[in-house]
């Protein structure tokens, strides 16, 4: 597992509210069994809508890999695969004003760190690479800061997640397992596992 | 900080540790897959050597892609097909409960969990879909979660998980009539936004929620993630404890006379202190409508769509952009909106309840020229139910289509999908651009009593005009 202490690159703006998951990938793309693929189908209704205006058409955007999106991105359903189109397009963080809890979750499982900032920020960014593309940018999960041309603004993450993030601990499945025993004993004060005869058939 | 809630006491007998992270390691009392977010899932555990820990703790169904007409195997989307065996594999090797197709307990995961007595008070449950807020009615901590999550639910039976605030959302008085428990759902995402409940779970309190059944409650709750709060619940009580007693998986004997009285230690205390506390007044609730696209863009039937200035500032540029997807005008009534598809069904409203409800306002009337209407039973339990009390003839005499069960056009990764611009009055949970199956596809939510009066109107209508001679 990799370490996650800062995302350089390129930016790519895409401006709104309330951007859900079916937006970033429609339900027919999640007739799959595995998340390959996804990536040259996010956003794929909104893309076709616009043919080529949409920025992860435009050909400046190209190659992007830091995301910046206005409020409560991410919303609706649960599915892992508008992270993961995401992901598979080549983004490897996003900086927004607000996400959905559940989005933001799936997010850290996969180490792709979702800062906040507040909404001049954020608007600010946007405007920043919508005049140019090819403006460096870099997201520090260390200082809690990015910094895009000469703008820098502080950018916050929860502390626990920051800290699984840099020390490459944002896959929780290994540390979940190792608990067995306590996971058992906790198991074991729980009065409905006896109640329930929910036996393996 | 909240306290003495049911949430806290839920929490607490479930928490195994706290991970270095400093988010807590939650046991998961009971798991529900189904075949869309869990292939990955089981390919995750394949690639890691891992094993399911407490397979008895997982139940499966199929739900998303199920076809609602031909459910005949090989299904005719090969993709479908290709996920139903990934699933009955899985189950399989993992030795894990699956109610498959025609084994008479299948439907959507949060209508047969509760059916069969797997949801009860005090558990907590988790699924990989936003939906499985649907079973905090039973006073269970029920939270969607993504594939990596179900992985990890699958592994270890537990979740690494920052502790919710809680809000109580009290609401009290009585319904009038023609007023559901969507109404008030889409009322609270309407008054609270879509994202007001990000970082909380919300307790819905107060008489009106007591007042209703649990086919209500399951309602209600499970539209809370659509107003961005991860799980909802209502605590405990004598109706809960009926609607559970001589299910399957209940309680039996003198174990039910435990679980009665642990279930009820589990409620929230007279003085628990809440994050937060708004009421509303259910005799200001109106049969409610979306007119754009978020759950939370609603207006009351008689009202009009609302004038940019008229909203806070932060919401005016997605109305600006719902206008125009949805060909609505501010200032103009809703009311009077000719439909094309009127569609009865989805884990909000696809229930027994739902279709008795639907079937006194379609019983002797007619679905309207040129609109395509159709009634998908949440599972094969509901649809044999209605079918012994004859709801499917009433039904097929108003010229509704009576299907098979599952999510169906609630989410459109099945056949039933809408086509082009067609506008669409739905008892489903969510009206995003392109949620219903096409790109440019347009959704009305609305309760399943709203969704009968615009089919037979064959317009935007207010069911309180249907209401005499109907017996509520």
């Amino acid at each position: 597992m990799s370490q996650v202490k800062a995302v350089s690159g390129r930016g790519i703006p895409l401006v709104g509210n309330d951007i859900d998951t079916d937006r970033i990938i429609p339900a027919r793309f999640l007739r799959c069994v595995t998340f390959d693929g996804l990536g040259a189908q996010v956003f794929a209704d909104d893309r076709a809508q616009a043919p080529g205006q949409h920025p992860f058409d435009q050909p400046q955007y190209q190659g992007a890999n830091i995301l910046v999106v206005n409020g409560n991105f991410g919303c609706g359903s649960s599915r892992e695969h508008a992270p993961q189109a995401i992901a598979k397009w080549g983004i490897q963080a996003i900086i927004g004003e607000s996400f959905a809890e559940i989005f933001f979750g799936n997010c850290v499982a996969m180490g792709i760190p979702c800062v906040t900032a507040d909404p001049a920020t954020t608007k600010r960014l946007q405007t920043l690479l919508a005049a140019d593309a090819q403006m460096p940018i870099q997201v520090s999960l260390e200082a809690l800061q990015v910094q895009c041309g000469d703008f820098s603004a502080p950018v916050f993450l929860v502390e626990g997640i920051r800290q699984m993030l840099i020390s490459g601990t944002w896959d929780a499945c290994g540390q979940l397992v190792a608990q067995t025993n306590q996971i058992r004993t906790t198991a074991s004060r729980l009065p409905y596992l006896s109640w329930e005869h929910l036996t393996a058939s | 900080m909240s306290k003495g809630t049911l949430f806290d006491k839920v929490w607490d007998l479930h928490t195994v540790g706290m991970l270095p992270s400093g988010q807590t390691q939650l046991f998961i009392g009971l798991h529900l897959i189904h075949e869309v977010t869990s292939p990955q899932a089981f390919a995750m555990l394949r690639e890691r050597g891992l094993k399911v820990l407490f397979p008895h703790r997982t139940v499966a169904t199929v739900d998303h892609i199920v076809p609602t007409e031909n459910q005949a195997r090989p299904f005719a989307d090969s993709l479908a097909e290709e996920m139903m065996q990934a699933l009955e594999r899985s189950c399989q090797e993992h030795n894990i409960t699956f109610y498959n197709v025609g084994s008479g307990s299948q439907g959507i995961v949060h209508v047969i969990a509760p059916e069969q007595g797997l949801t009860q008070p005090g558990m907590t449950i988790a699924c990989g879909d936003s939906h499985t807020s649907t079973h905090g009615a039973f006073g269970a901590i029920a939270f969607g979660i993504g594939t990596s999550q179900v992985r990890d639910v699958l592994a270890s039976q537990t979740l690494a998980l920052s502790k919710l605030k809680v809000r109580k959302v009290e609401v009290n008085g009585t319904l009038n009539p023609g007023v559901y428990a969507k109404d008030v759902i889409l009322h609270i995402i309407r008054t609270l936004g879509v994202k007001g409940g990000v970082g909380y779970a919300y307790e819905f309190a107060g008489s009106t929620f007591e007042q209703m059944n649990m086919e209500e409650r399951m309602t209600v709750c499970n539209m809370a993630i659509e107003g961005g709060a991860r799980c909802g619940y209502i605590n405990p009580d004598k109706v809960t404890f009926e609607y559970l007693q001589g299910r399957e998986f209940a309680p039996k004997e003198s174990e039910w006379e435990q679980a009665v009285s642990w279930w009820t230690s589990i409620r929230s205390e007279a003085d628990a202190i809440y994050d937060d506390v708004v009421v509303f007044d259910a005799s200001q609730i109106a049969p409610t409508v979306t007119w754009g696209i978020t759950p939370g863009q609603g207006i009351a039937v008689d009202e009009v769509v609302p004038a940019p200035e008229n909203l806070p500032e932060a919401e005016q540029p997605i109305a600006v952009e719902a206008y125009r997807y949805m060909d609505l005008a501010p200032g103009k009534p809703l009311q009077g909106t000719k439909v094309d598809v009127c569609f009865i069904g989805s884990c909000t409203n696809g229930r027994i309840g739902d279709l008795r409800e639907a079937a006194k306002f379609a019983k002797g009337r007619h679905v309207a020229e040129g609109i395509k209407a159709f009634v998908v039973p949440g599972s094969e339990q509901v649809k044999k139910q209605a079918e012994a009390e004859g709801l499917h003839q009433i039904f097929l005499e108003a010229g509704f289509e009576w299907r098979e069960p599952g999510c169906s056009m609630c989410l459109a990764m099945n056949p039933d999908k809408l086509e082009g611009r067609q506008l669409s009055a739905s008892s489903s949970n969510r009206n995003f651009k392109g949620r219903q199956g096409s790109s440019s596809g347009r959704t009305l939510l609305m309760s399943p009593a709203m969704v009968v009066a615009a089919a037979v109107t064959g317009e935007v209508s207010d069911v309180r005009e249907l209401l005499s001679g109907i017996q509520q």
